[in-house]
C-alpha cells in the first residue's frame, strides 16, 4: 500500500509539473507577441501618453517575473483579469461558458462511454462474424469523417428535411434541463459519432488481446459460460487500456466541442476561444487555453492512476 | 509478380488508391480540368446547379465547381508541405537525439513532453492567436505540433539502430553526424518512418481543414475545402446539399487515406509473423 501511495504521489507531482510548465508557456507566448501589446489594442495613431497610461494599466511596465506571478496568483483564485475588446471581467464572462461546455461534454460522455464499451464488448466475443465486421467498417469510416461534415449532415437530416431536432443549440440560463437536453441533442450526437468509434476499437482490441490468454483457455475449457469468462476472466484484464482511451477520449470531448460549438452556435468555452482568436483577445484565449490544457492534463492523471489502481502488476513496478 | 501483387490488394485498399490517385489528378491539373479562375466573380450568388455552373455558385458568386478543383491543389498541397516539414524536422530531431543522448537528449524529450501535454487543437489556437492567423503562420504552427508524435516514434525507432556494432564503427571512423544520421540510421527506419507518413498526412489534413473552417487557416479569397463549407453553410438550412461537397472531399480523402494505411499495416504485420 505504501508502494501505491508513492507511485500515485509521483504521478500527482508529474502532473503539477507539467501544468506548472504549461502556465509559463501559455504567459511566454504572450511575451513573443510581436510589437508592444498596448500598442497593438490602442492602434497606430494613439498618442505616447495614452499607450503608457494603458501599459500601467495592463501592468505591462513591470519585469514580466513578476507579472507571471501576478497573472498566475489571480489565476489560481479564479480571476483571469478582463477582457480587452469590451472590458468585461473574465470570471463572470468564463463561468456561464464552462457550464454550458461541461454540459454538452458531459451529456456526450453518458451516453457514449457505456455504448463504446459494450459495442467493444460484443464485437470481441463475436468477432469475425457479420456483426464486428459491419460494425468496424462503420467505426473506421466515422474516425476519418471531419466533425463538421457530421455535424452539418446531422442538421441537414434531422434539422432541415425533417424538423426534429433544432438545427441551433442556443441555450440560455433560464432554458430548463428537459429543453436543454432536446436543444443539444444534435451537438451531443455528433460528438458520440466521432467518439464512440475511437473507444469501441480500443475496447475491442484490448479485450481480444486478453482472450488470446492461456487463461481464457482453460475457463473455456472448464465449460464456464461465455458471459462469465467475459466478465470475469477478460474484463478485468483488460480494463487498464479501456480506462485509458476513455480518459483520452472524454479529454477529447471537452476539447473536440470547439468545432462542433461552432457549428451548432452553442455558447461554450469552444466558441468564445475561437471568437478570442480571431479578435486576438489575448487575456480570454490565456484564460480558456489554460482550462482546456489543464483539463486535458488531469484526465490523463486520473486515467494514469486508476489504471494502476486496477492493475495489482503495476503496484510493484521496479 | 507485379501482377500478383496487385491482385493480392483488397478492395477498401483499392478505392483508396483510386481516389487519392485521382485527387493528385485534380490537384496537378487544376487550371486546366476548372471551367472558371480561382477567385473570378461569375454570376450572381448561390445560384442554383445548371449547365453553366454546374455546382452552381458560392457566397460571393464564385463558380462551386472550379472552387472545389482549385481547393483540391490549396488544402491538399498544403497538408501534404506541412506534413514533410514536420517530418523531416522531427525524424532529424529524433534520430539527433537517439545518436547524441544525454543533455541534448533529456532537453528535446522533456520539451516534446510538455507539446504532447496540451491538446493540438487548444495549442494551435493559443499559437495562432499570438501569431495573427495567415497560411505561413498556420503552417508553422501545426509542422511544430507535429513534430512531436515524429520525434518520439524516430526517436524510440533509432536508439535500436544506435547501439549497433556498425554506428559505432562509423563513430570510431570519425565520420560526422549527418554522415551517421543520413547514412546508417535514417535507411534502417525509413519503412516505420514512411507508414507513419501516411498516418499523420491524415491528421494533419483533417487539422487544416478544421482550421480553416474556423476561418483561422488557409485565408480567403484561396480556395480551400474547410473554408469553403463555412463560407457557405447557411445554404445548408435551405436544405441545399452544395456545402456539403467540399466536407464530403475532405471526408472523402480522408477515408481513402486510412484504407490504404490500415492496409499497408496490415501488409507489414503480416510479413513479420
Amino acid at each position: 500500500m505504501n508502494n501505491l501511495t508513492k507511485q500515485i504521489g509521483q504521478r500527482l507531482a508529474l502532473g503539477v509539473g507539467t501544468l506548472f510548465v504549461v502556465s509559463i508557456l501559455i504567459f511566454i507566448g504572450i511575451e513573443l507577441l510581436p510589437g508592444d501589446l498596448a500598442q497593438e489594442i490602442l492602434g497606430q495613431s494613439a498618442t505616447p501618453e495614452t499607450v503608457a497610461a494603458f501599459r500601467q494599466e495592463l501592468g505591462l511596465d513591470k519585469s514580466p517575473f513578476v507579472r507571471y506571478i501576478d497573472w498566475l496568483g489571480a489565476a489560481l483564485q479564479g480571476d483571469f483579469g478582463r477582457s480587452l475588446a469590451n472590458g468585461r471581467e473574465l470570471s463572470e464572462l468564463l463561468s456561464g461558458r464552462l457550464l454550458n461546455t461541461l454540459f454538452l461534454a458531459g451529456f456526450a460522455a453518458i451516453i457514449s462511454v457505456p455504448l463504446a464499451i459494450l459495442l467493444g464488448l460484443l464485437c470481441a466475443m463475436y468477432r469475425n462474424s457479420w456483426f464486428d465486421r459491419t460494425i468496424n467498417t462503420a467505426a473506421l469510416t466515422s474516425i476519418s469523417l471531419p466533425e463538421f461534415f457530421v455535424a452539418y449532415l446531422l442538421i441537414l437530416f434531422l434539422a432541415v428535411q425533417n424538423n426534429v431536432f433544432p438545427a441551433l443549440a442556443q441555450v440560455e440560463s433560464a432554458t430548463s434541463f428537459g429543453d436543454a437536453l432536446y436543444r443539444t441533442f444534435l451537438p451531443a450526437l455528433t460528438l458520440i459519432l466521432v467518439v464512440v468509434a475511437h473507444m469501441m476499437r480500443m475496447t475491442r482490441a484490448s479485450i481480444i488481446n486478453v482472450l488470446s490468454r492461456p487463461y481464457i483457455e482453460m475457463a473455456n475449457l472448464k465449460g464456464l459460460s461465455r458471459w462469465r469468462v467475459i466478465f470475469k476472466h477478460a474484463l478485468p484484464n483488460a480494463l487498464g487500456p479501456i480506462i485509458n482511451v476513455v480518459a483520452l477520449n472524454l479529454a477529447y470531448l471537452i476539447v473536440g466541442v470547439v468545432v462542433v460549438e461552432v457549428v451548432f452556435v452553442y455558447p461554450g468555452l469552444g466558441q468564445l476561444l475561437v471568437d478570442s482568436v480571431v479578435k486576438r483577445d489575448i487575456p480570454i484565449v490565456q484564460a480558456v487555453g489554460l482550462f482546456f490544457a489543464s483539463t486535458y492534463i488531469v484526465l490523463n492523471l486520473l486515467a494514469d492512476i486508476l489504471s494502476i489502481l486496477t492493475n495489482p502488476r503495476l503496484r510493484h513496478a521496479k | 509478380m507485379l501482377v500478383n501483387q496487385l491482385k493480392m490488394i483488397p478492395l477498401s485498399a483499392w478505392f483508396g488508391l483510386v481516389v487519392i490517385f485521382l485527387t493528385a489528378f485534380i490537384a496537378l491539373f487544376a487550371p486546366a480540368l476548372a471551367p472558371y479562375g480561382e477567385t473570378a466573380i461569375v454570376g450572381a450568388q448561390y445560384e442554383p446547379w445548371s449547365d453553366q455552373y454546374w455546382l452552381g455558385t458560392d457566397n460571393l458568386g464564385r463558380d462551386m465547381l472550379s472552387r472545389l478543383i482549385f481547393g483540391a491543389r490549396n488544402t491538399v498541397g498544403l497538408a501534404l508541405f506541412t506534413t514533410t516539414i514536420a517530418f523531416s524536422l522531427g525524424a532529424f530531431l529524433g534520430i539527433l537525439a537517439a545518436l547524441k543522448a544525454g543533455w541534448l537528449d533529456m532537453l528535446l524529450s522533456r520539451l516534446i513532453d510538455v507539446l504532447l501535454s496540451v491538446p493540438p487543437l487548444i495549442l494551435a489556437l493559443m499559437l495562432l492567436a499570438i501569431l495573427g492567423p495567415s497560411i505561413p503562420n498556420m503552417v508553422g504552427v501545426i509542422a511544430v505540433i507535429y513534430i512531436a508524435p515524429v520525434f518520439r516514434l524516430a526517436r524510440a525507432a533509432a536508439q535500436n539502430i544506435v547501439v549497433l556494432e556498425y554506428v559505432q564503427a562509423a563513430q570510431l571512423r570519425g565520420e560526422g553526424t549527418f554522415w551517421i544520421i543520413r547514412k546508417e540510421v535514417l535507411p534502417n527506419i525509413m519503412s516505420t518512418l514512411i507508414a507513419e507518413f501516411g498516418l499523420r498526412f491524415c491528421f494533419v489534413f483533417l487539422f487544416i481543414a478544421a482550421l480553416s473552417f474556423l476561418g483561422l487557416g488557409i485565408q480567403p479569397p484561396t480556395a480551400d475545402w474547410g473554408s469553403m463549407v463555412k463560407e457557405n453553410a447557411t445554404l445548408i438550412t435551405f436544405g441545399d446539399y452544395t456545402p456539403l461537397l467540399p466536407a464530403g472531399a475532405i471526408a472523402l480523402l480522408a477515408v481513402s487515406i486510412n484504407f490504404v494505411v490500415d492496409w499497408m499495416l496490415h501488409k507489414s504485420s503480416g510479413l513479420k509473423d
